[in-house]
């Protein structure tokens, strides 16, 4: 398929898909027997822009990553789809029913839209909560203690 | 030993009621306001439906008048609904049509956490997240750091053994604690008691071996924190006698009996293609025929070498979701009986400079260990670049730790997929057309656990 | 009508004791510190061992407390077990606000009294910028024994009648910070087979 880079991370085969390409991608690979959705989840990558990508790649400050699983053939398939800040990414709910609330987590977490998706909102924030948590830019939000230099 | 002084009342942020409890856009809708698709989903359709089944959900999902339906609200301060989870309701008399999960109430942060704490601490934060079964989580973090470390191969076998003890002894306790708190949602409120009874014995082990009763931190990467106490052997050996009786007793008192059957029979039923659509794993999905145990087939650990059953279900419904837990609950005591056997003699951790701090003994002797014990506990040891994701088979299904590393010796992303939250999704379903008391068996039957829900 | 003047503007605690009204407000005292109800307020992993204290191993059915109210209507003491998130926070006011006097609230484990080890943006930090709180137990998750331990520490303060007087003045709670009390014995102590 067009837009797909196949690498290997520690022994699990992982696909770099690009946006235009993604749900296309998923679709795909559910006819192919990966039926479940185990996980959908992102990265910023922010504060660390030089990360090693396979050639062909071209990153993005967000990556979206999907952990499909098929049960028939026991082998799972991870997807790392690149998404610049502002831009959304297809919503893989008619496929993986199983994915609204973890895009909904994205969405909270990340700020990144998902389109389809039928009711993006925030998940774990208050409804009226600013900014997005898990952002590089976003403060940890800790409190001063009497300990310096506690890790957390 | 106390001390005490008043704080004037105007030193207090006192939050204003009221209004600040409500979640606008995140709470259940009248049906006027979202989308079909949205509706849909809250009246817990999940796959593509056929011309008739779609006929027979706009019975229940189809045009209601506003004065025929009520949307209520089910927690988040609730006895019943196994942590802060709040649940939206929109009932026609008793009959639940619409269900949506409000979750986010016990959001802690702990993914954004363990981009701060290293490798060697982020057990401590991992092990919160689904606190019934601790052991669990830690070792999906140690063993998702260990592939990125590249030593996962090298864990010496009897550190995979005592893993494998201690995550079957989890299971046990976990699923004790769900026989419990079913019972008590149930109405068999002496269950409660005798849950407890049977799980203080092994939150006794716990903390012979580990020092703690829950949230232990002992699984890290590269092996355990400890090695197993004298007398070990006597003390498994004794939970072992004293719990088939128990479980015995708990057949008696609610395998067989007609209320019991009556409540959790046909109640909160899914079918195999919804469940594996909605990514439900553990019990409910074994409770729909469908026989999937990370620990058989996708096997971590020193499970191939253990001889153990996966419990299956036939019909989907609650009922067999307990049934699956108190079955489980044998088979972890078989798998402990053979580790018992098996249990070989070595190290309990690895022997790597780099990951593992040398013993405590040695760092008066030798100026190296001195340093890489310090090494390790103040800045921790570096991970190399590069990202996996790990899962095992926790009590409540498939846990798996995603961690992105750029070199440092705190994760980059840590993220953990979480069974509960996943699960939580199929309230909708399973509560569609129910009463309201087979909501409150529906909750139970997934047994959810808020800390991970909401990390 | 000067003695039911002072009744009423201080309560039994303001009338020069003679033997009867001294002892009617013992009694008071004595009897709210022996059936106190907990509101069911657990919210993460202290949630846990609450519910181990009210188990048959720990039991504070021995002091009174076994029954947990849902309702806040019906109960006296919130122990606040858990970490409180930035969305649970105003549910807390809420139930609590909802309880009837007297009421007091145990802040159980690390979480609730300090934020615990979670210093971010999602959890508060410390229960007390929202309820004022009588007792502080430390402890991550704290043993039964040292929520039983503040407990009684809070039967003890109720019995003694202190806390009643300075909740009158200032609406703050007693700010007591008990010592956590290891986990105890370590031998199975077995139950008899039936």
């Amino acid at each position: 398929m067009s837009g797909v880079v196949a690498d290997e991370s520690h022994g699990q085969r992982v696909l770099f898909v690009e946006r235009s390409e993604y749900l296309a991608a998923v679709t795909a690979l559910y006819e192919a027997g990966f039926t479940m959705c185990v996980d959908l989840t992102a990265v910023d990558y922010l504060a660390h822009e030089s990360r090693v990508v396979p050639d062909g790649v071209v990153t993005q400050r967000f990556e979206v990553v999907v952990n499909l699983l098929s049960i028939a053939n026991r082998e799972r398939v991870r997807l790392r789809v690149q998404v610049g800040d502002g831009e959304s990414v297809a919503s893989l709910f008619d496929v993986h029913p199983s994915t609204e609330a973890m895009e909904r987590e994205v969405f909270d977490m990340f700020g990144v839209r998902f389109d389809g998706h039928p009711d993006l909102t925030r998940i774990l924030m208050p409804e009226d909560w600013d900014g997005h948590p898990l952002r590089k830019d976003y403060a940890q939000g800790r409190i001063p203690v009497q300990f310096k230099g506690a890790a957390s | 030993m106390t001390t005490i002084d008043a704080r004037p009342a105007s030193d207090m942020n006192i939050v204003s009621t009221g209004a600040a409890t409500s979640e606008g856009g995140q709470e259940l809708k009248p049906r006027g306001e979202i989308s079909q698709k949205a509706l849909m989903r809250e009246a817990g359709a999940v796959l593509r439906l056929s011309e008739s089944a779609a006929a027979a959900l706009s019975e229940v999902a189809g045009d209601i008048g506003e004065d025929q339906s009520m949307i209520i609200n089910m927690g988040p301060q609730h006895p019943s609904t196994h942590g802060v989870l709040r649940l939206m309701l929109e009932l026609q008399g008793e009959t639940v049509l619409r269900c949506k999960p409000v979750i986010g109430y016990l959001h802690t942060g702990m993914e954004r956490t363990g981009e701060s704490l290293t490798y060697l601490q982020g057990g401590t934060n991992v092990t919160r997240m689904d606190y019934l079964s601790p052991l669990n989580n830690e070792l999906v973090f140690s063993m998702a750091t260990e592939k990125l470390l590249g030593i996962d191969d090298d864990i010496p076998e009897r550190a995979q053994w005592m893993r494998m003890l201690l995550s079957e002894l989890n299971r046990m306790s976990s699923h004790l604690l769900f026989l419990a708190t079913n019972g008590m949602d149930l109405g068999a409120v002496s269950m409660m008691l005798y849950g407890w009874r049977e799980r203080e014995e092994v939150l006794r082990f716990f903390q012979k071996v580990t020092g703690l009763r829950m949230n232990h931190n002992f699984i890290r990467p590269g092996g355990l924190a400890a090695d197993l106490p004298a007398g070990w052997r006597d003390d498994v050996l004794h939970l072992l006698e004293m719990l088939p009786d128990r479980l015995a007793e708990y057949e008696i008192l609610m395998t067989g009996q007609p209320i019991w059957r009556e409540r959790l029979q046909g109640v909160g039923v899914i079918t195999q293609s919804e469940a594996i659509a909605l990514a439900a794993t553990g019990p409910i999905l074994r409770s729909t025929g469908l026989a999937w145990d990370l620990r058989r087939d996708m096997p971590y650990l020193k499970y191939p070498e253990a001889e153990f059953d996966v419990v299956v279900g036939a019909h989907g419904d609650a009922y067999d979701r307990y049934a699956i837990r108190l079955q489980e609950i044998r088979e972890s005591m078989r798998i402990v009986r053979q580790i018992l056997d098996k249990m070989p003699s070595g190290d309990y951790r690895i022997q790597n400079k780099k990951v593992t701090p040398p013993p405590r003994g040695r760092i008066n002797e030798s100026m190296e260990a001195l340093i890489h014990h310090f090494k390790i506990f103040t800045e921790g040891f570096k991970v190399p670049e590069g990202e996996v994701y790990v899962a095992i088979e926790s009590p409540r299904g498939e846990i798996g730790c995603y961690i992105a590393s750029d070199g440092s010796s705190v994760p980059y992303r840590m993220h953990v997929r979480a069974p509960s939250f996943v699960n939580v999704q199929c309230l909708p379903h399973m509560m569609r057309g129910g009463l309201i008391a087979d909501a409150v068996v529906v909750i139970s039957s997934i047994d959810p656990v808020l800390g991970e829900v909401d990390r | 009508m000067n003695a039911v003047r002072e009744v009423l503007d201080n309560g039994l605690g303001g009338i020069k004791h003679n033997f009867l009204t001294g002892r009617v407000e013992d009694l008071v005292k004595w009897s709210r510190s022996r059936s106190s109800w907990g509101a069911t307020f657990g919210l993460a992993c202290c949630a846990i061992e609450m519910m181990g204290t009210g188990a048959p191993h720990y039991d504070i059915a021995r002091f009174g407390m076994e029954v947990f109210r849902a309702s806040p209507r019906q109960a006296d003491i919130m122990i606040v077990a858990g970490r409180v998130s930035q969305k649970m926070a105003p549910v807390l006011r809420q139930v609590y606000d909802q309880m009837m006097e007297p009421k007091w609230v145990i802040s159980m484990g690390v979480c609730a009294s300090s934020g615990g080890m979670f210093n971010n943006y999602a959890i508060v930090q410390g229960v007390d910028q929202i309820v004022p709180v009588d007792v502080y137990a430390p402890g991550c998750p704290p043993t039964p024994e040292t929520l039983i331990h503040a407990i009684e520490t809070l039967h003890q303060l109720i019995e003694d009648g202190e806390i009643m007087h300075r909740r009158a003045e200032s609406g703050a709670g007693a700010n007591v910070h008990i010592q956590e009390v290891p986990a105890g014995v370590i031998t199975p102590v077995t139950l008899d087979r039936r």
